[in-house]
């Protein structure tokens, strides 16, 4: 086939034409974007946290104080409570075991991020993690892996007050960290400076894998660098991680609340002061969530809509051309010609658009990074994009390329 | 003949029902996808205190160092107790607050009642008529109740309701942490949205309520720890707020009121001046490095519009412009068409500008039909959006009067937009060559 007809043909409806090309191209670039932004949402929300999620909660719980909170006296009080609360909830019968602690992973409230040093009283720390106050329940009930080293043993908890600049003496860091501050492995045993003090903390194990508390840019930075502290909190709140038995997280959900008003009812536990792990996700990647939908309904509707225009006016171009098909075909042009002819116009259009949608769809992405601080575009994505555009308006183009196919040669002299 | 080329386009609507069909959806889809986003847009990008944004301002003082500024050279978001409290005692601008968030337990001394979790802030006598809040019922406390750390409160509107149901509740004692406070005032409903007297906290918008306001130094001073964000370039030396307050932690946010420029020049001195004192005398070792920026650059600097929202607004624009693209290449396949109809009215002596009024009046019925699709889609397209995002932007997002109006008006100027060149090229059809041809 000669594509030079066919050329000419275009020629003829230039306008029509560059409405179609200037709208693939628009369409490519928006929906590469697009494309690309969902797989980084979906990617950030399919990533582990290195927790067993199922039959975990949360309890997060105020006593109402009676006066100071600061003195030595006050920090006793509170940490007897403490302890009676985690009993009650040990001692409930849904209940697997638990352990104290200040944050969750993707909980993105209450966060103790800290430097990590090699030397005592380093002024910049070697790297950024967030560090989790719990006890020796705390491998079990979050269903952390350990990969070398110990758990933690009744003896190495300690506890003091909120803010309390006291650095502990043993900690198990996760994998991550280990890497990253001992390259040439050998981790275990070392001791390392928490917030730039000058007392030493020894490593005592190493968890496979644990996520930090917070979801945002900064954070992310650290996503995997948690630190386990042996220390319980004091404070006038307190959080519980909680693990059930297994099939009875709803009723250890149900159970906690009214066990632990009935050991002590000055206390306020709000609302959702009882979480499960799956609310915590669901709240911590929310907004991913609502954004992946959001790109992908506005994707769909353009393509939708690219669709319809490529199907409408080929549609309209085969009406305009009735005649100038039965002349060919009664010159002897076989069906397959005169319906290769429309699908071989239209990815001549298409393709062209797909070029110069290649350009934008690049330009908006350097707009998105310069404005937003976004990611560079790769080209697997763009060239699916392609793919899809020239897959979609083929597919579009072929109703009316079929309906004139099917136009008898005879239409050529009936309509003189 | 207005009436005229409406039935005219009727008549054409009903020739080709699925061209039309298509066309006012893709209007109305366009349409409904940008109004969408622009709700949410224009929720969070909305300026919380538009009288008077350009008059306050947050101070911020690097007391921790070059070691912890980022790449931009930012120091700390937040205030440590120190530099808080000499910049109020000070009182350099016209008004000023130092703020800090606190959530303690609240109860009513009547009997029966049990203690409630409640959200607030502690702040300083200023705050109030700085930031213009409304009072349903008495209100703030004075300059005296602050240094003589007053047990005074102000109370929020769902909090009065919640344990006053909803009367003066002015002068009645409330439980606050274990401690007796008097009520000297119940806010009106209050709720500005981005929080910015708090960003550091709510980094912008929050559902969290504003249920308590209590002195500032009478927080501090019964060791109501804050509840909020505390940054730490090294930990205190002690437990507690005591701990805090001698050390260079932030986690006081700080704003003060400068009525004109001269005002905001002496100011930035003054601030200078005791960062170089803080130099001076061997607290830090590094020049000063200030910042102070009025409401709007600080809610910019501070990232308050999420980048997710713009870049959702920039695609779905794109979306309607694709959209545009789209109806104007149908409306020229249509309009073309009829060059036949069009030849015929032009010999029989009609006007270039007649058949711009007909073939306009076609594109701006199909605008308003896609507009009237589009308010739907829109009304739609919000619920999604409540149901989609995080509850604490999503409630912000509404339809009201002027976003419907809107939506009409970006659906039909945007159709006649797409129309202008199909009409322009109808009215170049040259009758002769039309009916030669028939």
């Amino acid at each position: 086939m000669t594509m030079h007809p066919m050329i000419s043909a275009l020629r003829r409806h230039k306008a029509g034409v560059a409405l179609i090309v200037l709208q693939i191209a628009l369409t490519l670039a928006i929906v590469c974007n697009s494309v690309f932004i969902i797989g980084g949402r979906i990617e950030r929300i399919a990533r582990a946290t290195g927790l067993d999620e199922d039959g975990l909660f949360l309890v997060t719980q105020q006593w109402v104080s009676e006066g100071d909170a600061d003195g030595k006296d006050a920090i006793e009080r509170l940490d007897t409570m403490q302890r009676e609360d985690l009993a009650v909830l040990r001692a409930l019968p849904d209940v697997a075991s638990v352990t104290p602690i200040n944050s969750l992973p993707l909980l993105n409230s209450a966060a103790w991020n800290g430097g990590i040093g090699l030397a005592p009283d380093q002024p910049k720390a070697n790297l950024q993690a967030s560090f989790y106050f719990t006890d020796e329940n705390v491998l079990p009930t979050l269903g952390v892996k350990l990969v070398a080293g110990r758990a933690f043993t009744a003896a190495d908890v300690e506890h003091k007050a909120l803010g309390d600049a006291n650095t502990p003496s043993r900690i198990i860091v996760s994998q991550e960290i280990a890497r990253r501050l001992f390259p040439d492995g050998g981790a275990l045993g070392k001791n390392v400076y928490l917030d730039g003090g000058g007392a030493p903390a020894s490593i005592v194990g190493i968890v496979d894998r644990l996520q930090t508390p917070g979801t945002n840019a900064f954070s992310t930075s650290f996503a995997y660098s948690s630190v386990l502290v042996p220390t319980r909190l004091n404070s006038t709140f307190s959080r519980y991680a909680v693990r059930a038995k297994p099939g009875r997280l709803a009723a250890a959900m149900r159970a906690a609340p009214d066990a632990l008003y009935q050991a002590n009812s000055q206390r306020v536990i709000a609302e959702d002061g009882i979480q499960s792990y799956a609310d915590i996700r669901h709240d911590a990647y929310r907004a991913d969530i609502g954004m992946a939908m959001l790109m992908g309904g506005v994707s769909l509707i353009l393509l939708c809509v690219t669709a319809a225009g490529v199907f409408g006016l080929t549609s309209f171009w085969v009406d305009q051309r009735e005649r100038q098909i039965g002349i060919r075909r009664a010159l002897g042009a076989r069906r397959r010609d005169i319906l290769g002819y429309f699908q071989v116009e239209n990815l001549l259009i298409v393709g062209s658009g797909a070029v110069l949608g290649i350009v934008l769809a690049v330009g908006l992405n350097f707009a998105l990074i310069k404005r937003y601080e976004m990611d560079r575009l790769p080209v697997t994505d763009v060239l699916l994009g392609v793919v899809c555009v020239l897959a979609l308006s083929q597919a579009s183009t072929f109703v009316p390329a079929r309906r004139a196919a099917r136009v008898e040669p005879a239409s050529a002299i009936r309509s003189m | 003949m207005f009436s005229y080329y409406l039935e005219l386009a009727l008549r054409s609507f009903r020739r080709s029902p699925g061209l039309t069909a298509l066309m006012v959806l893709a209007i109305g889809f366009g349409v409904a996808a940008s109004m969408t986003t622009f709700s949410v847009f224009r929720a969070v990008s909305g300026d919380p205190i538009p009288w008077k944004s350009h008059r306050l301002f947050v101070p911020q003082v690097d007391v921790w160092g070059p070691a912890e500024r980022g790449k931009d050279g930012e120091p700390p978001a937040a205030l440590d107790y120190r530099t808080a409290t000499s910049l109020l005692n000070e009182h350099r601008g016209s008004m000023q607050a130092a703020i800090y968030k606190v959530s303690p337990a609240v109860q009513s001394t009547r009997a029966g009642s049990h203690p409630v979790n409640v959200d607030g802030h502690a702040v300083s006598s200023d705050f109030f008529p700085m930031l213009e809040v409304p009072f349903a019922f008495g209100s703030g406390w004075s300059r005296q109740d602050d240094e003589r750390r007053a047990n005074v409160v102000v109370i929020g509107d769902t909090l009065n309701r919640r344990l006053f149901q909803g009367r003066n509740s002015v002068g009645e004692t409330l439980q606050v942490a274990g401690k007796s406070y008097r009520i000297v005032g119940v806010l009106a409903h209050w709720d500005p949205q981005p929080r910015f007297f708090d960003i550091v906290n709510t980094g912008g918008f929050t559902t969290t309520r504003e249920d308590v306001f209590l002195p500032f130094e009478t927080a501090v001073g019964a060791g109501m720890a804050s509840t909020g964000n505390t940054g730490c370039s090294k930990s205190p030396s002690e437990g507690g707020i005591a701990g805090l307050k001698e050390s260079t932690c932030v986690w006081i946010s700080y704003l003060v009121q400068l009525d004109d420029a001269d005002a905001v020049r002496s100011y930035r001195a003054y601030l200078d001046g005791y960062a170089r004192q803080l130099q001076d005398s061997g607290a830090t070792t590094w020049a000063p490095n200030n910042r102070l920026r009025d409401i709007p650059a600080w809610l910019d600097a501070q990232h308050v519009v999420p980048a997710d929202t713009g870049v959702s607004l920039l695609v779905a624009l794109g979306l309607l412009i694709v959209c545009l693209v789209n109806t104007s290449g149908l409306l020229l396949a249509k309009f073309l068409r009829r060059s036949g109809e069009i030849g015929v009215r032009r010999a029989i002596g009609a006007p270039r500008g007649a058949i711009y009024a007909q073939f306009l009046t076609e594109a701006g019925m199909i605008g308003i039909a896609g507009g009237l699709l589009g308010l739907a889609l829109t009304g739609l397209g919000v619920a999604c959006v409540h149901w989609l995002l995080p509850a604490d932007i999503a409630s912000l997002a509404r339809v009201d009067l002027a976003l419907l109006l809107l939506t009409l008006l970006l659906a039909l100027v945007s159709t006649l937009l797409a129309g202008l060149y199909p009409t322009f090229r109808a009215t170049l059809v040259q009758p002769t060559w039309q009916l030669k041809s028939q």
